[in-house]
């Protein structure tokens, strides 16, 4: 018997909430610490990169210069503009930090997948010895949770910058918001491919069907792999795509009002989230968990899943770090052309790539023509769409000559 | 390599600085403000960096300043404000006339522009390269005579708020020492500025050869010219 969210319903006793909570408690203290540690690696990766020393005298090689600004922030007067909105001025840093903690939740963070085990760990037996998932909840529809989550968190930048009563933060926001729906399609078509392969909406089953070796990285062809990364990173207003807190045009964007530790908790949800949706792609492309764990002793068995986790999670918030210490920031246009010009009809052509070879596979067709009529019909449909973008773009530019 | 060459620059520079390649090392120096004790890096000053003043004593103890006033009429942010008194017959504090009775510097206002070091007569008033001084209140930045004026043994008095080591104090009056008289750059070993207690008499800058310096102005000489000679057809 599993332990997630619905069979808590028929098969309730103490140990089984206990676990649940215990689990709670970890996740959130888990992910505070990691947010701590991941300004931390961010200020001193970064420094790395552009030949300077970073924080390095609060603690051991500065590692505790994030509860250092953390505490510095407490004790920083608490200001709301007088044309601010004051109930929603309040309530956007909290719209923006809970659901970074929400998504969270379904992320299996261990456990032995391998073999059809699912990731199911048993507890010691001085802890009730049930049966559970190393994750807060395993719901059906994991996936779509996330997607949801995520689209909530839009909310509390946008309010955030209508709230201020402020002309910078609200076109912060205007941008945020635009921006953010635009990569969400980029990001939903390019987790489509995932679904597809994976035949579940449940983060649990995705990374079941990946282990050891059947990653969704190759499985889906990496296209939908670099997409979801572009447009998560985007997500994220994370360099280069942080014209939601464009220095130089917007002050500082949305939360430009916002001080003390209203600000702090903007600042901590946008670390949550970098380190929330680094988890998500190691989940839906490299197996969350999942690795070779026949060579290892018995005893490292139950550590190793999570070892593997957090190595592959480093990989990625390495990789964010990297993006930030390397790449400029787009300029509006470009920020949308990419989106939806670029990353939106290449993420749905490939998704409808893979479609025609599962079609193929169920009807007993033959696969390797389906695909290649498939792709002669993508390759016609995207120069029709350049031609369209070109036709469109020189008539633009004839209407603003005659203006 | 196109886009993704500039991942592999940031990459190397991570590498580097991890395994101690050259392209990683670090170009910041650790400092804070003398907080951080034997720690604490300081760059290296460049010859002619402005940093603040002090009053100079010609070797035999007597004050430099005469109290005329053209370092007060000449500075552009209004910051010195001095007062000259006759000096006591039996008693000189100065070799003139007069000296410097108040000497005042408001360092809230001083914009470091070394025009107060040109216009002094007697070379009594000269830059240091000691900007580390980050006073708490207003009335730490109005430097006064006694806190502007070089102790017993020539040395530039260290206040409580400033940051200042060993040897930081050797290399005063830098300007002066790089400048002619007349503005022109071929100056070298021609002395023209009073001792100081403490130093005697300074040595010239050096790293501006005489040779060069004449040639490199006989040749602005002669492009001149030749420009002269080109513009008359143009019809100015």
């Amino acid at each position: 018997m599993i332990y997630g969210l619905d069979s808590l319903l028929d098969h309730i006793d103490g140990w089984t909430v206990l676990i649940v909570l215990v689990k709670c408690v970890i996740a959130f203290a888990g992910l505070m610490v990691s947010v701590m540690a991941m300004v931390w690696f961010e200020r001193k990766i970064v420094a790395d990169m552009q030949n300077r020393i970073g924080p390095n005298l609060a603690g051991p090689f500065g590692i505790l210069q994030t509860l250092a600004d953390g505490i510095k922030l407490f004790f920083k007067e608490d200001l709301i503009p007088a044309k601010a909105d004051r109930f929603a001025f309040k309530l956007a840093p909290y719209l923006s930090l809970i659901p970074a903690f929400l998504t969270f939740v379904v992320i299996p963070m261990g456990g032995n997948f391998a073999g059809g085990h699912g990731g199911v760990v048993k507890t010691p037996s001085w802890f009730g010895g049930k049966e559970t998932l190393l994750q807060v909840a395993d719901p059906h529809v994991g996936i779509l949770f996330v997607l949801a989550m995520s689209s909530i968190a839009v909310y509390g930048v946008m309010l955030a910058g209508w709230s201020s009563g402020s002309k910078y933060p609200l076109l912060g926001s205007v941008r945020a918001s635009a921006q953010m729906v635009s990569y969400e399609a980029a990001m939903g078509l390019a987790l489509l491919s995932v679904l597809l392969e994976s035949r579940s909406l449940s983060t649990n089953a995705i990374v079941s069907s990946q282990s050891i070796w059947h990653w969704n990285l190759w499985v889906t062809g990496l296209v939908p792999f670099v997409v979801f990364l572009i447009a998560t990173t985007a997500e994220l207003n994370r360099p280069p795509f942080d014209l939601v807190e464009a220095e130089q045009e917007l002050v500082g964007g949305f939360h430009t009002e916002y001080s003390s530790i209203r600000f702090a908790l903007f600042f901590l949800s946008e670390f949550m989230n970098t380190i929330t949706m680094s988890a998500i792609i190691v989940t839906l492309f490299f197996g969350g968990p999942s690795g070779p764990l026949a060579w290892a002793p018995d005893w490292a068995r139950g550590i190793l899943p999570t070892v593997y986790f957090f190595a592959k999670l480093l990989l990625f918030l390495f990789t964010f770090v990297w993006f930030r210490g390397t790449l400029p920031r787009f300029r509006y246009d470009q920020l949308m052309d990419l989106g939806w010009k670029l990353l939106i009809p290449l993420a749905l052509g490939w998704f409808l790539l893979l479609v025609s070879f599962h079609v193929a596979d169920d009807q007993h067709w033959n696969k390797v023509l389906t695909g290649g009529v498939t792709l002669v019909g993508l390759v016609l449909a995207a120069a029709m769409l350049a031609r369209a973008m070109k036709v469109s773009a020189a008539r633009r530019e004839i209407e603003e000559v005659r203006a | 390599m196109g886009y993704l060459g500039g991942f592999r620059v940031t990459l190397r520079k991570y590498a580097d600085s991890i395994f101690g390649g050259d392209s990683g090392r670090v170009v910041t120096r650790q400092y804070q403000g003398g907080a951080g004790g034997s720690t604490d890096l300081k760059r290296d000053k460049t010859p002619r960096s402005h940093g603040r003043h002090v009053l100079n004593r010609y070797e035999d103890g007597m004050e430099k300043c005469i109290g005329c006033e053209l370092c007060a009429g000449v500075c552009p942010a209004r910051c010195i404000y001095v007062r000259g008194q006759d000096n006591d017959p039996d008693d000189p504090t100065s070799p003139g006339e007069r000296f410097g009775f108040v000497y005042e510097i408001n360092y809230l206002r001083c914009i470091h522009c070394d025009l107060c070091v040109e216009a002094c007569p007697t070379e009594a008033i000269t830059e240091t390269k000691l900007f580390e001084f980050s006073f708490t209140n207003r009335a730490d930045a109005i430097y006064t005579k006694d806190e502007l004026l070089v102790g017993d043994d020539g040395r530039p008095q260290q206040l409580p708020w400033e940051d200042w080591r060993v040897g930081d104090d050797e290399f005063t009056s830098g300007w002066m020492r790089a400048t002619a008289p007349n503005g022109a750059a071929a100056f070298e070993s021609m002395v023209s500025w009073s001792g100081e207690l403490g130093y005697g008499v300074r040595e010239p800058e050096g790293g501006q050869p005489l040779e060069a310096a004449i040639a490199e102005q006989a040749a602005a000489e002669a492009a001149a010219h030749a420009h002269d000679d080109h513009d008359h057809g143009g019809g100015h």
